[in-house]
Formats: C-alpha cells, structure tokens, sequence
C-alpha cells in the first residue's frame, strides 16, 4: 500500500492506482473530459490528452490525474489557483475551436463539454482565431460525423480500433488542423466501419451523432393512407426508464407500449415475437448442420454490425454464419406479407418502424436484399431507445405515469427466450431450448447457464445432447469476436455454436441506448433486467409460443421449409475493407 | 590471433597513410599519430565527437580504426563487467546531448538494472531543429562512432538489437549509416558474437518521415512500432519500459559519439573538460548573422561571446548583434548584455533559454524579435502533432496573437494573454515539444518586449522586418519625374510633373516598385 495526500487528506491506496482515482476514494471530484474508463469492458481511454484532469505535484508542476500513478508519499492539490487556472484556460482554448450552436446540437444537454464550459463559466472566449472547417459527414444511413466539433479525445478511436479492432476512425493530419476521421477522409459509407456505434455512445461531444429518422416517422404517423405498425426490441424495454429517472433495469414494456399507443402507431407488435421466430429457424438451420447438412460452427446472424464486420473481414468463412435473418428483420417480411394479407392492407400503404437500441440496424434495414421488393421495404424506419424517449418527451407524455398497456395481436406474443435477445448469450441460448426439443422431442429443463451470464467479452459452455457434447462461445464486443474467429480460422479452437454481439455486453449497451457516461452498474442492472423479464414469462421456449406456432401452421409452412426459407433468410456480400466511391 | 590484434594490424596499416594524405594537404595539421584541421576557426574548438569529421573517409571502416575505434568496444566486452561500464558512464556525467541534458550514465543504470528478456538500444537521429546539422554531419562524416557507442551501450545494458532512428530526408547520411553497418557487420563488429564473444547486438535503421516530434522518446517508440508518431503520456520511464514495452535506451547522436571517447581515455579525462555540472564538449551550429557560420565545438562553459565573437567573428557588415537564440525553435533569444553568459546546461536555463540539441542562431539589428518569435512560433504550430489541447489550439492562438501584433493591429491587452497562454502551455502540455514550444515568445518578451510594445502603441519595427508596419515615404529632394508614378502597380502614387509626389499609404502594397524605379533616392522604407 502507498501512502499520499490529496488536499492534505491522508490515503492508503494499492500500487498502480492512478491520482484520479485515489481522488475519487477520497470524495475528491477532479473534472476529466478525454478519460473514459470502462475497465470491465475492455475499454480504457488514457491518451491524457485533453488536459483537463490536472493537478499540481508538491514542486509545483502540473500532471494529468488520470493516468499519473500515485507514489509513496506524494502531496497533491487539486484545488491551487494554478490548477483552476491552467484548467480554465485550456477548456477557453477547447471553446475556441468548437461551434457553439448548443441550441441547435443534438447533444444539447448531453454534451461533456458543455458541462465543463458550465463549471468554468467562460463568458467571453479571448483566443478568438481561426477554426478548423471540415464537411459534415451525413453519408451512412446510422452516423454521422461533425468533425468540427470533435476535442480529439480520441475515445472513438480507442474504441474502434483497440476494442471494437475495426479500425475505421484514426487521427489524421496534424498540429491545429489534425482530426478524427477515415482513412483518406473517405465518407463512412464507403468504409469497414460496421455502424455499432460504440463511438458515439463515448463520445463526449455532438461530433459523433446517430442519423434520427424521428421526423420520417412522425410525417408517416401524420399521414392517413399509411398504416403505421412499430416493433420493440427486447433490450428497449429494460433502458428507457433511465431516460425518465427511473431506476436503471426498470422493467418499462408496459408504459412503452402505452406511450406508443399514444405517439399514433395503428399496431404497436414485439421484436420478441420476431425472436422467437428466428430461434425457430435457426434452431431448424442448427440441427440441420449437425446432422451433416452443412459446417458447424453456426455463427448467430442476428446483429446487423457483427454481419458487416465478417464480411469485410472473414471473406473465407461466409458460409458459417446462419443465413437467418435478423429478428426485426424477419418481423418486417412478416408483417409486409403475412399481417398484410390478413388485415387487407397494401403492403406499399403499411409502413413498419423498428425501435431498437442500436444504429447499425438502421444501416441494416437499407440493404437491398432486406426487402421484399424495390418498392417494399423489409423495416422502412429504425429509431433508437433514445430516439423514441425524445419523441415520448416532445409530445409531453408522462411516461412514469402512463397505465401499461400490452402489445397487439398477432405479432405482439412473445417467450422468455424472445426477450433474452437483448443481453448477450440470450440468441444462443434461446436456440438451445429449442434445438434441444427439436433434436430430441424433449423440453430443456436447465433453461440458464450460469457460465454464460455477465456482461463479460467471451464466455463459453457445453450442453449435452443426446450424448454429444455441444460447445457454445458467447462473445460481444467486435475485438474478442474477431479474436474468436481467428481462433477459430486457425484451427485452435472448435465450436458448435457461436453467438456474436457487436457491443460490448450484447444490446442492452447498443450504441442506441440512453448514455451510461461510463457508469457500468447500469448496464448490469439491464441486464438483471432482461433475465428477470424472462422468468416473469409463462413460457421460456420459442416452439412455445402459441401465435408462432399459428404463424407456421397458416402461413409459412415446415419451420426451415421453402417459404420459410425466402421470407426469412437471407445472404452475404464479400466486402472489401476499402470501397472505391 | 585474437580481435585486439586484428584491430591493431588494421590500425598500423591505415594511419601512415591518412597521416601521409594529411601532411600533404593544407587543410590539416598533423601532430605526430593526430590530425587536426587547419585555420583560424578550428584552432579555438575541442573536438571529440567530431573528432574524425572531415578528417577520415567515412565508408572506411580501416579509417576510423586507424585513430582507436572500435578499440573502446573491445575493452568494454573483453576487459569490462557492464556494471563497470555503467559506472563509467556515471562516473563521466555525459549529460545527453539531445536537449533535455539527462545524464546517459543513469539512464543506462535503471535499463541494465531493470530485468527483462529483449532490452534495445536507439540512437535518435531525428535533428529537425531549423538551421541545426550536427547530428548529420556526424552520421555522414564519422558513422562508426555512433555505431560504437550503441553497441557499448547494448553491452553494458544486455541489448541485443539496436534501431537508429534517422529522418529520411538525410539521404547522405542513410548511405553513410548503412555503409557503416554493412562493413562494421562483415568486420565482426556487429551481429553474433561480436569479436568473438558471447555478445552479440544486431542494428537497423529505420527512416523517419521527417516529423518534428518524432524526435521526442515516445513519438519515435511509436513511429518505430509502425504507429502514427504521437507522444504518448508517460506512466513509465522508456528505461524501464519503451520500445514494444522492453526497457530501451534512446541517446542522441552526439551523445553516443562521446561513449566511445569516454571509456577509452576514462571518466576523470571526460570531467576534466567542461564545466563540473556539464562535463565535455558540446557541437553547435552556428548560423544566421555570423562571419565564420559552420560546425562548432567547444567546452562547456566558454561564454556566448567566445562563440559568437571569438569564432563567428560577430555579424558581417558591421551590423551590430541583437541576439542570439540557443536550444532550436523551442530556445530562448538572448540579448548582447547576456553574452557572457556560459554554455551549459544550468546556465542557459537561468536566463531562460535552454541547451537544446545545439542550434546556435545569430540575430543582427536588421531582426525583428517579434517576427523572429512568430517564425519559430510558425514552425512550432505547423509540427505539433496535435494530440494534446495546449499545444494543438494553444501555439496556434499564441501565434495568432503574435500575427495580430506584427500586422499593427495589436493591443496591450495582447501581451497579458500571451503571457497568460504561454504559460499554461508551458505547465499543461504532453510532451517536450509543447511544453518548451513558446519559450521563443516567453524569452523574446522577458529581453524585448519594447520591441513588442512598439509595434502595437507606435505602430513601428525598428528592424523594418514586418511588412504590415512599414511605411514608405516621398523625401523632399524627389524632382517629380513620375517614374515611381507610372511604376506603381496600384496607382497610389500622385503628384504633378517636377513637384513632390505623394504616397497613398492606404492604396500602398508596399511593394518596392517605386523605390528601385526612384533614380535620385528620394524614397524612403521605414
């Protein structure tokens, strides 16, 4: 243990802690604004670049708290006139390169460097020279970039290329001019990147936003010829209530539903019912392949930024994942056919809005093949958690007010194992309660695994069925998924099934979700969330659900049969990492 | 017949015929088994890392043999523990070279003590200071000594691989290099075991592209790495854990063409020259307004004016001196009443300048401070690598600032946040580049700041440097033959044939064109 003194109060802390954090312990709040640590999940921004964080050492010199180790009898100050100067003065120097149109931001309030410009109360920003002018970057369908506003912070880029190993934004240039950006200043839909959107949940300015589809959605709602259906996903439900205080894991599907009913959506359905759904097929594929029709591992397929990811980076290994297509995917062909056939609407006059944590599924609900025709769409709008808590918000609803409401009919039934969706390993989960019944007859009694529970990055189990060891890894996070892979290219490890989230911890950390700003108790109590509003559910097994079951017996046929098959399944395009525009 | 005895052999063979060449050239003097160079300029230096500059032929391997090298490295494998060469070193106090003046000998320790099983040797040859050419003229002019050094320094920590980090805008002295370890290899001077012995130390070098602050220890470990060259924040000394996070030396060239010196003619030789805080020589590059510009090296502690004067032979034309400014674009500008001031590296800090890597600038009269403040100012802004926030937006204001001033549009105000920023900058940045970045600024306004004070309250620079400011004026001898008027290319002069013409200052592009086109002199610059 070391002994130092903050502000003349005494500490013992262990070996390798930094300042900040010996600070902390001793209720000592130091404004950071570059740092970000989210040690459990990989992720630890400490370029101590910004220079904000400091604090003054006994022979008067300034260091970084963030990432100054503490030694055996250090003083420090946190609170010198020196400090609070020198911190003032760079946070002017942030203000005058940075736009500052905070009204009409979309971090308006959100905004970590409006925070600090809130503690130093600059009034007048003396260093009033040139800016950096880049373009608005607006070319993907999920994010866009405003470099302009961008502090160099760098968390992004931690982000994307130490945890995420995508490796898309970079600092380019230098000195006054340098920037986050892509290689050759390339817009991002001609990139690698896999639209996650992890950098713009850390970022901590509006230089990495998502692209809102709030006002398309409303224009539809506005519109009489158009019937307006939306669907929820799982990982929704346990982070909306943080966006109205409540208590995070707050189990919301109720007011949810209610507040939509209220937005003006005509059918408010489940993503969950689509879970099911998907689980039935690729239960189906599972089984298939293990009876020899086809390579094992099954890769899972549902998360739209993992898919990008394999194709610009395991071009050889396309076969593997499930060719099933994303739950809310699925519920958009069923809804466009099924639903729309059964209550006489023109499918061109039906319009489906997904509300999902995540921006990739934005990007996802534009590939061409997602589509029933060039004229309709599979999903013709993804909004996010936080989107949806923006509209709630706009239109004055009361959310912790509003009296539940349940979903409609017949898309809107769902199990456990849809719901768990949400929360890493819920996918493979969910496969092996019904696989395990399909191959078997039988019903899975041990409906969880402990080994496969926790926000953790990879996490590995075996089942048994019918005397055959099935291998299950679960990973999140793009970098331990890409570490897998190679593994798995390698020879060095062998799996049946793998089930992959882009984000670290599974959707319920999206890069739509409401901003945890870096307090990961939150994500576990999502997570408690998830597990808790599965066994809440009366039925855990997909092959469960009574409406599915209707839905293969009228409509689709065998699970994993020929209409199954064009309706639900999909395939995947070689990508390369750099795209000619 | 053992290495020694090679050596010795190449040696007897080699130097009666470089002593025969130098005898026969005016350019030398030779003094027994010595060669020196002739002239006034040499006769008032010490040299010891340019010891064979211009003396040998550099891709003779035979040639530096011939004066003791690659003796040292015998000694220090066959004849020397590495804790004895550590002590060495520490003993000697060979403050580094390469500006911040860290004592080698220490550095060397915590790397030999620190255990680990890869340890690496650098050499920084990085040298992007303006004007500055010390650690290139070594690399082209006396390789091996540098290649020596490393690998004394590899011996003495347990380093088997050494880089030497070398702007590719050098070519000459990449050729030189490559030469150098191409034949100190086939000599058995490098690779496996090295004479001989079990000690074996392997280099490569690996071209810079010409960044500033790649010269800084953790932006060159990153640029070496295959990374962007950004500083990194240290949380651990590079001794301990540097290059691909094994404990790594990084000396500066000049710095490790000491070693070898050092350990052959021993530590109380070293000390007994130079200052007893700043032992040795120390290479300048005396440039700007100097009669006699060129390579210097002297001992530490002779006075600013024994350099300027006594070997530069102070500024041609019979200009008077204004300053000069030591330590590169992050030094300090001295005024003539400090020129007594010594060479070394605490004296320097003390009036506000530093030893820097050793460019050695000379100002006359016709410099403007202020505009000389903005032209390292310049240099400084266009290198940052704009990582950290300080020196990214922070130099540019300064700058900025600095440009508002020199255009005439400056206010008093400005000099309180110049000091203000210069200083945040100074305690708050990341790295050496930002933390020393206005020390231009901060020196130039603690020794002229009248000078500051004149461009912004009479709207004047003495020295006529910054255009903005100038005014040109119509004498009254002009016999108003109107050629200024029909040279003028923006028509601001006016004035009738054989009267006095006028200037319109607010048309004015200050151009010149009317003063060359002026046959009797009748207009003025101020």
């Amino acid at each position: 243990m070391i002994t130092v003194k903050i502000n003349n109060k005494t500490i013992q802390v262990e070996e390798g802690t930094t300042i900040l954090e010996a600070a902390k312990s001793l209720n000592i709040n130091i404004p950071t604004l570059c740092h970000f640590d989210l040690n459990e999940l990989g992720f630890i921004n400490k370029e101590a670049n910004c220079r904000i964080c400091l604090v003054e050492q006994k022979n008067g010199s300034l260091v970084p708290a963030c990432n100054t180790l503490v030694k055996d009898g250090m003083e420090i100050r946190t609170d010198t006139h020196k400090v609070i100067n020198s911190r003032r003065v760079n946070i002017e120097l942030l203000l005058s390169n940075h736009p500052k149109d905070c009204l009409i931001c979309g971090k308006n309030g959100e905004c970590e460097l409006q925070d600090l410009a809130a503690l130093a109360r600059i009034k007048k920003v003396r260093y009033d020279g040139e800016r950096i002018e880049y373009p608005v970057d607006y070319s993907s369908y999920s994010i866009f970039r405003d470099p302009n506003k961008c502090i160099l912070c760098k968390r992004c880029e931690t982000m994307c290329s130490e945890v995420q190993k995508v490796g898309t934004l970079t600092d380019i240039g230098r000195g006054f001019t340098t920037v986050v950006g892509t290689q050759y200043h390339q817009p991002m839909h001609t990139t690698n990147c896999t639209f996650c959107g992890q950098c713009l949940a850390v970022c901590p300015t509006g230089a990495l936003q998502e692209i809102s589809q709030i006002r398309q959605v409303i224009k539809a709602l506005s519109d009489p010829t158009k019937t307006v259906i939306v669907q929820t996903a799982p990982a929704v439900r346990v982070a909306l209530g943080e966006e109205f205080d409540m208590k995070p894991g707050s189990i919301v599907t109720g007011k949810m539903v209610a507040a939509l009913r209220a937005l003006g959506f005509d059918y408010v359905f489940d993503t969950n019912f689509a879970a099911d759904l998907t689980t039935m097929e690729e239960a189906k594929e599972f089984a298939d392949r293990l009876n020899g029709k086809g390579r094992l591992p099954i890769l899972t397929s549902c998360c739209p930024s993992w898919v990008k990811f394999i194709e610009h980076n395991f071009g050889d290994m396309l076969d593997i994942p499930s060719t099933c297509k994303s739950p809310h995917e699925m519920f958009g062909s069923i809804a466009k056919t099924y639903f729309a056939e059964k209550y006489e609407i023109d499918p061109k006059d039906l319009v489906v809005v997904s509300v999902m944590p995540c921006v990739a599924k934005k990007y996802e609900s534009k590939r061409p093949e997602l589509a029933q025709s060039d004229e309709v769409s599979d999903v013709d709008y993804v909004i996010t958690t936080r989107e949806l808590a923006f509209m709630i918000k706009e239109y004055s609803l009361d959310f912790p007010g509003l009296e539940e409401d349940d979903f409609d009919d017949p898309l809107g039934e769902s199990t456990g194992a849809g719901v768990i969706f949400g929360a890493s390993s819920g996918v493979s989960v969910a496969a092996l309660r019904t696989a395990y019944h399909m191959i078997t007859g039988e019903d899975l009694e041990n409906l969880e695994f402990a080994e496969l529970s926790g926000v953790k990055g990879l996490k590995e189990a075996t089942v048994d069925i019918q005397g055959r060891e099935i291998k299950v890894a679960v990973a999140s996070g793009l970098g331990n998924a890409a570490d897998l892979l190679n593994d798995i290219r390698r020879g060095i490890k062998h799996y049946d099934i793998i089930e992959i989230m882009a984000c670290p911890g599974g959707c319920i950390d999206g890069g739509g979700q409401p901003f945890h700003h870096g307090d990961l108790t939150i994500l576990d109590q999502r997570e408690a969330a998830i597990h808790q509003a599965d066994r809440e559910k009366a039925t855990r097994r997909s092959y469960e659900n009574e409406s599915i079951q209707k839905l293969y017996q009228e409509f689709l046929g065998e699970v994993g049969g020929e209409k199954a098959h064009h309706l639900l399944h999909t395939k995947y395009v070689l990508r390369p990492k750099f795209i000619e525009e | 017949m053992n290495f020694k005895e090679k050596l010795s052999s190449a040696k007897e063979k080699t130097l009666p015929v470089i002593l025969e060449r130098a005898a026969k050239d005016d350019q030398y003097i030779v003094e027994g088994e010595q060669v020196r160079l002739a002239g006034e300029f040499y006769e008032k230096q010490l040299r010891i890392a340019l010891k064979n500059y211009q003396i040998i032929d550099p891709l003779s391997i035979d040639e530096y043999i011939a004066f003791g090298g690659y003796f040292s490295l015998y000694k220090t494998i066959f004849e020397m523990q590495p804790g004895d060469i550590i002590q060495e070193m520490i003993d000697a106090n060979l403050r580094g070279r390469g500006g911040a003046g860290f004592p080698a000998g220490w550095k060397w320790n915590t790397a030999y003590r620190y255990e680990s099983d890869i340890k690496y040797v650098i050499c920084n040859a990085d040298e992007g200071d303006p004007g500055a050419y010390m650690d290139r003229s070594i690399l082209e002019g006396d390789p091996h000594s540098v290649i020596e050094g490393m690998a004394i320094c590899a011996r003495a920590i347990g380093a088997n691989k050494g880089y030497v980090y070398v702007r590719a805008e050098y070519p000459k002295a990449v050729r030189s290099l490559r030469h150098a370890i191409e034949a100190a290899k086939a000599y058995g001077l490098l690779g496996d075991h090295i004479m001989g012995s079990d000690f074996s130390f392997d280099l490569d070098v690996r071209l810079g592209a010409g960044a500033f602050v790649c010269g800084e220890g953790t932006a060159l470990i990153q640029s070496i790495e295959g990374k962007r060259g950004m500083p990194q924040a240290k949380v651990y000394r590079t001794s301990e854990r540097g290059l691909f996070d094994k404990p790594t030396i990084i000396n500066n060239v000049e710095t490790l063409a000491n070693v070898a010196q050092i350990i052959e003619h021993g530590a109380d030789w070293f000390k007994s020259i130079g200052t007893e805080d700043s032992p040795g020589t120390k290479v300048f590059a005396l440039v700007g307004k100097v009669v006699n510009a060129g390579l210097v090296e002297v001992p530490m502690g002779v006075t600013i004016n024994d350099i300027v004067y006594g070997i530069g032979h102070g500024a041609p034309d019979g200009k008077k001196i204004k300053a000069v400014q030591t330590g590169g674009p992050s030094g300090g500008c001295i005024p003539p009443e400090l020129f007594d001031t010594q060479v070394d590296f605490i004296s320097l800090s003390k009036i506000g300048s530093i030893m820097g890597s050793g460019g050695m600038v000379v100002m006359d009269e016709t410099d403007c401070m202020v505009d000389i403040a903005k032209f390292f100012m310049k240099f400084t802004v266009d290198e940052s690598c704009g990582k950290c926030t300080p020196c990214r937006i922070g130099n540019k204001r300064v700058l900025e600032i600095l440009e508002k001033i020199t255009s005439g549009k400056g206010e008093m105000e400005d000099l309180d946040l110049l000091r203000e920023l210069c200083q945040v900058i100074t305690d708050t940045s990341l790295c050496g580049l930002g933390k020393t970045a206005t020390t231009p600024v901060i020196s130039s306004m603690q020794y002229f700041l009248d000078e500051y004070e004149e461009h912004i309250q009479d709207q004047t620079c003495r020295a006529s440097a910054c255009q903005s400011l100038l005014k040109y004026i119509v004498l009254d001898k002009c016999v108003g033959c109107g050629l200024c008027k029909r040279n003028c290319p923006v028509h601001a002069i006016s004035g009738e044939k054989r009267q006095k013409h006028e200037i319109d200052t607010n048309v004015c592009i200050k151009c010149d064109a009317c003063l060359a086109a002026c046959p009797v002199k009748a207009i003025v610059r101020k």
